[in-house]
């Protein structure tokens, strides 16, 4: 039976100040969607969706364009920083939790949370400053003696070593998102049972093989949740690697190339964006970005929902 | 066979990070095939002792032991032993059920796995017989690739136990194994300790004192850390030489 209790002022009150706050969210994702499309839509008209996409064209003299060399950069560079940073942010998150002493705990952790705080400009100009010379001098020169040579690994290292690059841009991403895995891993393990973890080691198990066979399947949920968080930082992020990736529209095989993401090309181009398809384009190119982040995170809202039906039962 | 020392502690302090005095001059022989029951009060060290069997608090930093426990005559608060061997041989079940994020099979099976078996079919043989132990093949034995989380309570400490029972330990230890079950989960665990203690000796701890009368031959009665009273069951249940155990025993406090 419906309830119909007489509602006391206050709580009506209150609940028409939170359920507004919540409302205006869904209101203002609604309003970003309506504006991109609405900017974008001279520039939907003239190039399609399909070709939009898979065009390599980025011509503003010749007012031709097409998103797939920014599409190629974000997802090569959000990818290649993947790669690089979660098994470090998880070996990172495994040491804090359960093998290092209690006193390193805290610091540890104090600057992890600390590399999250950096503002992205300073890993931009960091990276600019610092790593693009020792990436060309050094790590470069010294990755394409040793893979260079070889048959399909070669190809990711060819041309020359200049340090502003999709190799660099990749590793200053790493950095960035290693403390969002890092942190979101090691509270996952924190909330393995004790109890579960000391069942393990009743039966003669190792710290290793605690960590691979019980701490890991038992937070490998929240631990993709990290991953998650991070590859939608990843996506988006564009001052760290605006410095330098060098902003080429192009595709290319080899790590060592400049290239253009989605977000480096937005902060670059706006300015001189003087004709309306040429604006246009842009907001397109946004648009594009808008949907890649949502279609990631639903794909891992949707894992995440199907893990968890199947471990609790 | 019984009559066999198979554990002895021998004047054992043991101390929590913090110098937490826990365990003070403990003394008691366990023997082989027999059910041992811990009983007091909470906080008087009951686990503590038990953890000290497979040295457990070495898990954690700062705790400290001082005198000696034998398992079959050798020293296991030595520096020297090897703690992965002697959990393999002394295997233990807690309060909760705790079956690891795997299905059934795996789950009986990770400890054969730890011990370097790989074979198929010697590790379907002996989760198989671990199952039959632990009176739980039947009701498992159409669903051993499901998840152990989709058993019950009382099913997943059986299995916890079959668990350990696959590495063919030579003692168990039970943490309060059923203050966390249904009566009848309860009886099912208590009915297999005693079909158990033909092949391993059991030492169990339980705040619940019918319990330890209905499944133990030994009871040691701790309070604050001491070993009040150690005897057979009954005379412990009825004749007890300490005023302070019959007050435990006949329900006074505790």
């Amino acid at each position: 039976m419906a309830r119909t209790a007489k509602r006391n002022p206050v709580d009506t009150f209150f609940s028409i100040i939170t359920g507004a706050a919540s409302f205006s969210v869904v209101v203002l994702i609604i309003g970003i969607l309506i504006v991109l499309i609405s900017e974008s839509s001279l520039s939907i008209g003239k190039f399609g969706i399909w070709r939009f996409l898979v065009s390599t064209d980025w011509d503003p003299v010749r007012e031709s364009f097409g998103a797939l060399t920014n599409i190629y950069g974000t997802v090569v560079t959000t990818m290649l920083s993947l790669v690089i940073a979660i098994p470090i942010a998880i070996g990172i998150a495994i040491f804090i939790t359960e093998i290092s002493p209690n006193f390193l705990k805290g610091p540890i952790g104090a600057a992890i949370e600390l590399l999250a705080a950096i503002p992205s400009i300073i890993y931009g100009m960091w990276g600019l400053f610092t790593l693009s010379p020792i990436m060309s001098r050094y790590i470069e020169p010294f990755l394409q003696k040793v893979f260079g040579g070889l048959p399909l690994m070669g190809i990711l290292f060819q041309g020359t070593p200049m340090g502003i690059d999709i190799l660099t841009a990749s590793v200053i991403l790493s950095i960035m998102i290693i403390p969002f895995t890092a942190s979101i891993s090691r509270d996952a393990f924190n909330l393995t049972p004790e109890v579960v973890k000391e069942s393990a080691y009743a039966l003669g198990a190792t710290k290793w093989e605690v960590v691979k066979n019980v701490v890991l399947p038992y937070s490998k949920l929240g631990v993709f949740g990290g991953i998650v968080l991070s590859l939608g930082r990843a996506l988006g992020e564009t001052m760290a690697v605006a410095f330098v990736l060098g902003n080429d529209h192009r595709i290319t095989t080899s790590l060592l190339d400049a290239a253009a993401t989605i977000t480096v090309t937005l902060a670059n181009e706006f300015a001189e964006a003087d004709k309306d398809i040429y604006l246009s384009s842009l907001f397109y190119l946004a648009l594009v970005l808008f949907v890649m982040s949502f279609v990631t995170l639903a794909i891992a809202k949707f894992f995440l929902l199907r893990a968890e039906k199947k471990y609790t039962r | 066979m019984a009559g066999t020392l198979e554990l002895e502690v021998k004047g054992l302090d043991f101390y929590y990070s913090g110098n937490v005095h826990a365990l003070k001059k403990i003394n008691l022989s366990i023997h082989k095939n027999e059910v041992t029951a811990l009983i007091g009060p909470s906080g008087c060290g009951k686990t503590t002792l038990l953890r000290c069997f497979n040295r457990m608090h070495d898990l954690y930093p700062g705790n400290r032991y001082q005198g000696e426990v034998t398992f079959q005559e050798e020293n296991i608060l030595s520096s020297g032993t090897d703690l992965i061997s002697l959990r393999s041989r002394i295997g233990m079940v807690f309060q909760k059920p705790t079956p690891f994020p795997m299905n059934i099979f795996d789950n009986i099976a990770y400890g054969l796995k730890l011990k370097g078996i790989r074979k198929r079919d010697e590790l379907s043989e002996r989760v198989e017989r671990a199952l039959k132990h632990s009176a739980l093949w039947d009701e498992v034995k159409d669903k051993l690739h499901a998840s152990a989380y989709a058993l019950s309570g009382g099913q997943q400490q059986r299995l916890v136990i079959a668990r350990a029972l696959a590495v063919d330990p030579e003692v168990l230890l039970f943490d309060e194994p059923t203050s966390a079950l249904d009566p009848i989960s309860t009886s099912k665990i208590e009915e297999l300790a005693a079909v158990l203690k033909k092949e391993v000796t059991i030492v169990i701890v339980t705040h619940n004192m019918q319990q330890a009368a209905r499944i133990s031959d030994k009871t040691g009665f701790l309070m604050l850390g001491e070993l009040i009273e150690f005897d057979t069951t009954e005379k412990i249940f009825t004749a007890p030489s300490e005023k302070l155990t019959e007050d435990y025993v006949t329900g006074r406090f505790g």
